[in-house]
């Protein structure tokens, strides 16, 4: 079937983002926006954050406590959402980054018999 | 958590369309400073984030609790069945009955084959028999002295316990009516070994259970309650038993019924009989139960007593010929439901036909729904309802279906247990059959398991692909639902196989049942009135006075108005057993060493052969003369004549009979030989012998009363009879012969019964679902048929073409059937009574009603077939 196969991409990058936006909250709390545009100009341009996919993400981090929200002004002086890292979201940070550390080397001890 | 998300949910989406809006301002004014015009920027930042809506739902639908879906679903199933109420009540009662059904069955197996027995650590309880030399009774019941050799030398067991059923003429002082009551002695391990206690007083200690002790007994909770209105007081108090004094001891609690319901009172087993009746190795009358040691295995103990019976055998066969071969033994569990076994996993297994059958009909009938929806499921799925909504819809509507059924079915079952219970008193455990929370489970779970069946069945149908494919197809061609046709095809095949396989269980098994009661007894036995007495050895010590008490019964009985004949006999026919003796022929040499001769023993009056018809086929029968110790004629059955006396004439010659009168051997010479009768339904005559009853040697007598008008009008006038000439003495089993037989037979009569609704059940639903698939192709054939019969088809042709198109499914499901019967009739072998499994009547009148009734429920679809008019046809579209 066609539709698992999206979901299962889908997940994927679900966990990789979740990561990289707790990642971008450890400099300071920060709304939607600045976050989505952090990650796409601190990886170069190479990650294109999918702005629908964003939103829901922050509202599940919410919701497991990893960050918490708050309303305020943003640089513009509009109103924005600001989200802003936990205890516990910076613990899980570190366990993520230390498992995505692990697996990129497992795949790059892998991969590298192959270069040269 | 996701409670507390789905509260907040209208919130979290309000703050989620503000956050957005927030995002998307950011974001032009992004595209704003990079020098795109307002209009440009808007879009562009619209552009980027992508559909709001979807983002709002994406997390309304996360903020869900996932069941609005669901009730979403009801609603839709509940609209679509009350849409269309005749399939909903059809579907309903079906899968009620079918659930039902399931649910009395299993609470009965459960309780009686599978609940663990209310005793003691039950799976170290043992039944100890002897393996005869009659090899049809591998488990016989036990002689005392291998009972005590066994006590003596086996070291495998904690205790062992022996008893015996009796019964007692229960009495009162102060002019109360007697009556009989059903008791067992039992030795004073008895209740030791079972780990029960009684609920007043207390039970034997091994000081009762002597000849010398004092007379004691203990009463069921039934009885005191019933005889002595439960008055404690009872304890330590006195009541009649056969005339002596008994000091009641205990109460055992309601719940305790063994060996049977029927047990009123425990007396204790050394003190009932005497020591010297305790020696035999060779009178076969008793019981045996025991514990196991701990960690001492089943094989291991049976080895045990078997060893030692062996031994006995060697030792003594060649004098005693009796003495069985060695020992046999059973769990105490498997020994109560030994009989019933069987008969209740095979009634389980129709039911679980039925059920299967059931959701098979349900199924089909909603594939057949769905062929008329497919447009608008097409439609649905075009608009996005997945296929996993489409499936579930499915699923909640048979779901829905199911637990409606299946809570009719739990009431259902509710009433058929105790309407069982209440016809089948005869079942070992009855009294434990009720419906607990494992009957409730399992009926939860059949009921999800029909519901998926039912439902995944036709969900499963309903591809994809074939939806689309809906849209485009106009109703003139019909590949489409091809496969759906396939599929009812084949479902139909299995439910005609299902049905054909209950048919042939039905057939086997009423046919053994009508065998069985029209096997001939040997003598009349419409209009008969049995009822039973035993004359107490404390009133009537002596032969003559016996012998006295019968001649005034008879004199009195006969005299009654309405009586046309009246006789004595101490067991009747399909009364049972009644006992035996060895046999020896003095004008015959010796048997060889290690034979024997064994001849049923009765003892009747002179007009017993002619008050039940029994021809006299030579010589003569007893005279009233011949009484007492005069009483040495006999008069035997054609079959002993056959048997033991073949090519020579009996009559004046012997029987030498052992310990008939005590222990010295006596001749009786042979006057006569007269028909043989069945001393129990379903077996063979024996050889039978008969002495006269007032010979005064039996202490037992049957009245056996017969009338020129009904019978039963005799029941009173005969008790007042034996009250007249003894006070203290009761009748017992009142019962005409016809419902004495008749009692033997329920077994045989209920399951057969049973299986036979539930076969004709399937049928009736199998010929349904036929009719449904028929009618179904043949208007999806409309224009088809319609083409054909204006291109100039005959009506004939068409009705063939469709009757065969119909019939295909049935007969493939018939064939399938035909072999499935022919295994389980292997089954329901051991229940079957002079029926061959392969009886070929049954499966060729199976075969034949399968396919009239098929052909009938094919007929009406054909017919409309056959008689369609061409242009109204074509203009179907």
């Amino acid at each position: 079937m066609p539709g698992s196969d999206k979901k299962q991409k889908n997940e994927m990058l679900q966990g990789t983002l979740d990561m990289l936006v707790l990642r971008t909250l450890i400099t300071g709390p920060a709304h939607g926006h600045t976050i989505a545009h952090v990650i796409e100009h601190t990886s170069d341009e190479v990650l294109q954050v999918e702005q629908g996919s964003l939103y829901p993400a922050l509202h599940r981090l919410e919701d497991r406590g990893w960050v918490s929200s708050y309303w305020g002004a943003s640089e513009n002086n509009r109103k924005a959402k600001f989200y802003k890292l936990t205890a516990t979201g910076r613990k899980q940070l570190v366990a993520e980054t230390s498992r995505w550390r692990q697996l990129v080397g497992a795949i790059g001890r892998v991969l590298g018999e192959v270069e040269g | 958590m996701r409670l507390f998300r789905f509260i907040r949910r209208r919130e979290k989406d309000a703050e989620l369309a503000l956050e957005l809006d927030a995002h998307l301002q950011h974001e032009t004014d992004d595209y704003l400073a990079q020098g795109f015009s307002a209009e440009e920027a808007t879009r562009r930042a619209r552009l980027k984030l992508g559909s709001i809506t979807l983002l709002r739902e994406d997390l309304w639908q996360w903020n869900s609790l996932g069941f609005e879906g669901i009730l979403r679903d009801i609603a839709y199933a509940v609209r679509t069945l009350t849409r269309n109420p005749g399939f909903a009540i059809m579907a309903v009662v079906v899968m009620a009955l079918g659930i039902g059904a399931n649910t009395a069955l299993f609470t009965v197996v459960h309780s009686v084959l599978l609940k663990p027995l209310p005793f003691t650590d039950p799976d170290h309880l043992v039944m100890l028999y002897e393996r005869s030399v009659d090899t049809n009774y591998p488990f016989n019941i036990i002689a005392p002295g291998v009972y005590a050799e066994w006590q003596k030398d086996a070291q495998s067991f904690e205790r062992m316990a022996i008893f015996g059923s009796s019964s007692y003429n229960l009495s009162g002082d102060s002019g109360q009516l007697p009556e009989r009551i059903e008791s067992v002695r039992v030795s004073a391990d008895f209740f030791p070994i079972l780990g029960v206690k009684p609920a007043y007083g207390r039970v034997f200690h091994s000081s009762d259970d002597q000849p010398q002790a004092e007379a004691t007994v203990v009463l069921s909770w039934g009885l005191w309650k019933r005889r002595f209105g439960g008055d404690p007081s009872i304890l330590g108090g006195e009541i009649l038993l056969d005339g002596s004094r008994y000091t009641v001891i205990g109460i055992m609690p309601a719940w305790f019924a063994y060996p049977d319901a029927q047990t009123q009172g425990w007396t204790a087993f050394h003190h009932e009989i005497l020591p010297k009746d305790l020696t035999a190795l060779d009178n076969h009358s008793f019981q045996a139960i025991a514990r196991l040691k701990p960690g001492v295995s089943m094989q291991q103990a049976l080895t045990e007593v078997d060893t030692i019976s062996r031994h006995l055998r060697e030792q003594y066969g060649a004098n005693l010929p009796a003495i069985s071969l060695g020992a046999n033994m059973r769990l105490l569990l498997d020994d109560l439901v030994h009989d019933f076994k069987t008969p209740l996993y095979v009634l389980l297994a129709a039911t679980s036909c039925v059920l299967l059958i059931a959701c098979l009909n349900v199924a089909n009938l909603l594939i057949a729904r769905a062929a008329s929806r497919r447009k608008e499921v097409a439609i649905r799925a075009a608009l996005g309802g997945s296929r996993w909504r489409l499936v579930r819809a499915q699923l909640t509507e048979t779901l829905l279906i199911s637990l409606v059924g299946g809570s009719l079915g739990l009431v259902l079952a509710y009433f058929a247990i105790h309407w069982l219970v209440g016809l089948r008193q005869d079942m070992a455990r009855e009294e434990a059959i009720h419906m607990d929370w494992v009957a409730i489970a399992f009926t939860v779970g059949v009921t999800l398991l029909s519901a998926v069946l039912a439902g995944l069945i036709p969900a499963m149908s309903t591809s994809g692909r074939a939806s689309l494919a809906a849209l485009q197809e106009s109703s003139r061609s019909h590949t489409g639902a091809q496969a759906k046709t396939r599929l009812r095809r084949l479902l139909l095949s299995l439910e005609v196989a299902l049905t054909v396989v209950l048919l042939i269980g039905a057939g086997l098994l009423l046919k053994s049942y009508q065998r069985l009661r029209s096997s001939d007894m040997g003598c009349v036995t419409d209009n008969v009135l049995t009822m039973r007495l035993s004359l107490p050895e404390t009133h009537y010590p002596e032969a003559t006075q016996r012998a006295a008490f019968f001649d005034q019964l008879l004199l009195r009985l006969r005299a009654l108005p309405g009586v046309s004949s009246a006789a004595l006999i101490n067991v009747v026919p399909g009364q049972g057993y009644g006992g035996d003796n060895i046999i020896a022929i003095p004008e015959h040499p010796p048997l060889p060493k290690g034979q024997v001769q064994i001849a049923r023993r009765r003892f009747c009056d002179p007009g017993y052969f002619a008050a039940l018809q029994i021809p006299l086929i030579r010589g003569r029968v007893f005279t009233d003369q011949e009484r007492l110790d005069t009483a040495d004629k006999v008069v035997i059955s054609q079959l002993l004549a056959h048997d033991f006396f073949p090519g020579e004439d009996p009559v004046g010659k012997h029987l030498v009979v052992d310990a008939l009168l005590d222990d010295h051997p006596r001749a009786y010479e042979i006057v006569g030989i007269v028909g043989d009768t069945r001393h129990w339904i379903a077996d063979p005559p024996q050889p039978m012998m008969y002495f006269p009853m007032s010979s005064g040697l039996s202490r037992r007598a049957v009245i056996v009363l017969r009338s020129q008008q009904d019978v039963n009008a005799l029941t009173i006038p005969a008790q007042q009879v034996v009250q007249s000439l003894d006070k203290d003495l009761p009748v017992a089993y009142i019962l005409t012969l016809n419902q004495l037989i008749g009692a033997s037979t329920i077994e045989a009569n209920f399951t057969s019964t049973l299986i036979l609704v539930f076969a004709v059940l399937s049928l009736v639903l199998a010929s349904v679902g036929l009719y449904g698939v028929l009618s179904y192709l043949v208007e999806q054939r409309t224009s088809e048929i319609g083409v054909r019969i204006a291109l100039g088809a005959q009506r004939d042709q068409v009705l063939g073409l469709m009757l065969l198109d119909g019939l295909r499914p049935a007969m493939i499901g018939l064939v399938i059937g035909l072999l499935g019967g022919a295994a389980a009739s292997q089954l329901i072998r051991s229940m079957l009574y002079s029926v061959r499994p392969l009886d070929a009547a049954t499966f060729g009148a199976v075969a034949v009603a399968l396919i009239a009734v098929a052909a009938l429920s094919c007929l009406v679809p054909a017919w409309h077939a056959s008689r369609l008019d061409p242009i109204r046809a074509l203009r179907v579209e």
